[in-house]
């Protein structure tokens, strides 16, 4: 499993983990000529913006330690760039990150709100 | 590109999940203690550990230095080679007081004990209390750090009691009464200590690294020296009144020899004393720990070349200088003329007050510099125009300058100032037998516990810091005692500071020969001992 599927599969994976806790999936992979945007995602009234980390093993360590300040930062511009192209009001919005861990064939979900 | 992802089974997925309410152990909050040294004085700092949700990774707040920060990496590596895996989640470190500036690699062991008790590997509240010291390695072997010593001292001051230092410090730290110390030689033996299970990686624990002792100072003894009864008579009185000496004189007269003869004939330091000198040693990374608590009063002997900021100190965290390396001790600058005009001036602080107050970009510093300073120097530049000597090839001019380099403040607080004259044939085949260091350090001795008797209670303990209003109300001199010192006051050959100096050197005078109070012999002995007074 090379890492380009490995990171769709993650994807798909935390992606049906936000369905089934009652999130509204609003975009997937939306992209832009800065970068892309894993999902859009809303629960309740907040606006959600997800990047997805997936490793195969622990190996290269815990797939959230990769997430830098560098890389927040740059989700945080894809976000306003998202909301910008939005046509209704959004009242608040919010950064999580997702990090999944393939143990076992099995995926490993950690789910971080609100990350800083 | 996008290949389709493949299925997913969600059920396992679900079942795998990790819901952050149940990730959390029970505890995960950690707490120790650890010293922040400045200078040889420090500050209790409690470090708190605490892991809670967010991004993985190490946050220090409480004013850390980079090098407390980059601890982070050291400590990260450590517990992991210790085969520990962290939870993944954020530890925030806090260091308090926050408004005390912590620097230096010292607090590794202390925040990577707190971070473990956050992660359940210690039992509760066991590191609680206990100062931890000491720097890790990415092994998670404890590096011996400086300043065990003063920050040990500083923890029993503070009503700490028990100390984890590395193993390589446990002998250093044992030299303080009443600390109950532990030596670490990695981390594993630290959490073992407080309860924790973690398996013993089985490395060498690292050793001092040898031959960081200074090598001993040049003594010499008192029999050694050959004729200038006159100077041997100034450095007895120099000695048993703590008194700061000049001596002035041609090349090869003695007076390299003199001055180290001084260390021998001072009296051995008391505990307290001690203790700070082995203080600054630890500081300063000189400290033997195998000789114990080194009595002999410090003997630092600069080169002229010497720079100011060298011989204050202070340039890093943690470092000193020569002043305090000579603290309780003697302080000779040999050629004294010949030292930078900046260094001169900068002994005036340590001279008035007894310690150096440092302010850098870094931060602020004390640190204690009280020594008994000696200063050798030559009349004129040749070096032989002394006592009315026809050698001389030095213009007034010449000698003036020389002079003139020992600016009036810093010659205003020595109080012993002496000319010597060459020595001559006879003096090298006087057949009377010489006094060794050891007779006249009994009368140094005799004369010491006169003044720790007379000064009890006092906030000065020997002659040369009493002061002069002082000392002329206690004796009540009268008229007829005085009358060669009022002259000289008089006729402008001494200043009223210069006054006071006679009469303490006076009372040294009679301290040495047993008499209670000085008397007219004694004060007119006492002048002619401050030639620059009355030439």
């Amino acid at each position: 499993m090379d890492t380009m599927t490995l990171g769709r599969r993650g994807e798909a994976c935390a992606k049906e983990y936000l369905i089934e806790h009652g999130w509204e999936i609003l975009a997937l992979n939306w992209r832009c000529r800065h970068g892309e945007i894993d999902i859009v995602a809303r629960e309740a009234d907040t606006v959600v913006f997800v990047e997805v980390k997936t490793r195969a093993n622990a190996r290269a360590g815990h797939p959230l330690e990769a997430i830098t300040y560098r890389k927040l930062s740059t989700l945080r511009g894809l976000a306003l760039r998202w909301l910008a192209a939005q046509e209704e009001w959004i009242p608040a919005f919010r950064l999580d990150v997702i990090g999944i861990l393939w143990n076992n064939g099995l995926p490993d979900i950690t789910h971080v709100r609100a990350a800083q | 590109m996008s290949a389709p992802p493949p299925p997913v089974d969600l059920d396992t997925a679900r079942s795998r999940k990790r819901g952050r309410s149940t990730a959390s152990a029970s505890r995960s909050f950690g707490r120790t203690t650890a010293v922040a040294l400045l200078g040889i004085s420090g500050t209790p700092v409690s470090i708190e550990a605490s892991v809670n949700d967010g991004l993985p990774g190490i946050d220090i707040v409480g004013l850390p230095d980079t090098s407390v920060t980059e601890s982070r990496k050291r400590i990260r590596a450590a517990i992991s080679n210790l085969g520990i895996t962290l939870t993944s989640r954020r530890v925030t470190v806090n260091l308090s007081p926050g408004g005390v500036k912590k620097v230096g690699t010292a607090f590794d062991l202390g925040i990577a004990v707190a971070i473990l008790e956050a992660e359940g590997k210690i039992p509760a509240d066991r590191a609680r209390g206990i100062v931890h010291i000491g720097e890790l390695g990415l092994d998670g072997r404890i590096h011996p750090v400086r300043g065990v010593l003063p920050s040990v001292l500083a923890g029993l001051r503070a009503g700490a009691t028990r100390f984890v230092v590395p193993a390589a410090n446990a002998e250093e730290a044992g030299l303080v009464d009443g600390a109950e110390v532990r030596g670490a030689a990695n981390l594993a033996d630290a959490v073992t200590m407080l309860g924790g299970e973690i398996d013993d990686p089985g490395l060498p624990a690292i050793e001092l690294p040898e031959a960081a002792a200074l090598p001993p100072p040049d003594v010499h003894d008192l029999a050694e020296v050959q004729g200038q009864d006159d100077a041997r008579f100034a450095l007895e009185v120099a000695a048993a009144g703590g008194h700061h000496l000049l001596m002035t004189g041609t090349p090869g007269a003695g007076k390299t020899l003199l001055a180290g003869c001084l260390p021998g004939l001072l009296p051995p330091l008391d505990v307290d004393e001690a203790c700070e000198v082995v203080a600054l040693r630890s500081l300063d990374g000189t400290l033997d720990p195998a000789a114990g608590l080194d009595r002999t009063p410090p003997f630092e002997a600069p080169h002229h070349r010497t720079s100011a900021s060298a011989m204050v100190g202070g340039s890093r965290p943690g470092s000193i200088g020569v002043f305090s390396r000579a603290h309780r001790g003697v302080l000779f600058m040999d050629e004294a003329p010949e030292f930078r005009r900046d260094v001169l001036e900068a002994l005036r602080q340590p001279l008035e007050n007894g310690r150096c107050d440092i302010h850098r970009a870094w931060g602020s510093v004390v640190l204690p510099s009280r020594f008994q300073l000696v200063l050798a120097s030559n009349p004129c530049p040749c070096g032989a125009g002394v006592g009315g000597s026809t050698r001389c090839r030095c213009t007034p001019l010449d000698r003036r300058r020389y002079r003139g380099r020992l600016s009036g403040p810093l010659l205003d607080r020595i109080d012993i100032q002496l000319e010597m004259l060459p020595l001559v044939a006879a003096d090298l085949h006087a057949t009377s037998p010489r006094e060794d260091t050891a007779t006249v350090a009994a009368r140094v001795a005799r004369a010491r516990e006169i003044q720790a008797h007379r000064y009890a209670g006092l906030p000065w303990s020997l002659n040369a810091q009493a002061p002069g209003a002082w000392l002329r109300e206690t004796f009540d001199f009268r008229r007829t005692e005085t009358a060669p010192l009022d002259t000289a006051l008089e006729r402008g050959g001494i200043t009223m500071r210069g006054y006071d100096r006679v009469v303490r050197i006076a009372t040294t005078l009679a301290d040495l020969a047993g008499r209670t109070r000085p008397q007219g012999d004694d004060l007119l002995s006492a002048l002619v001992l401050r030639i620059r007074e009355t030439s």
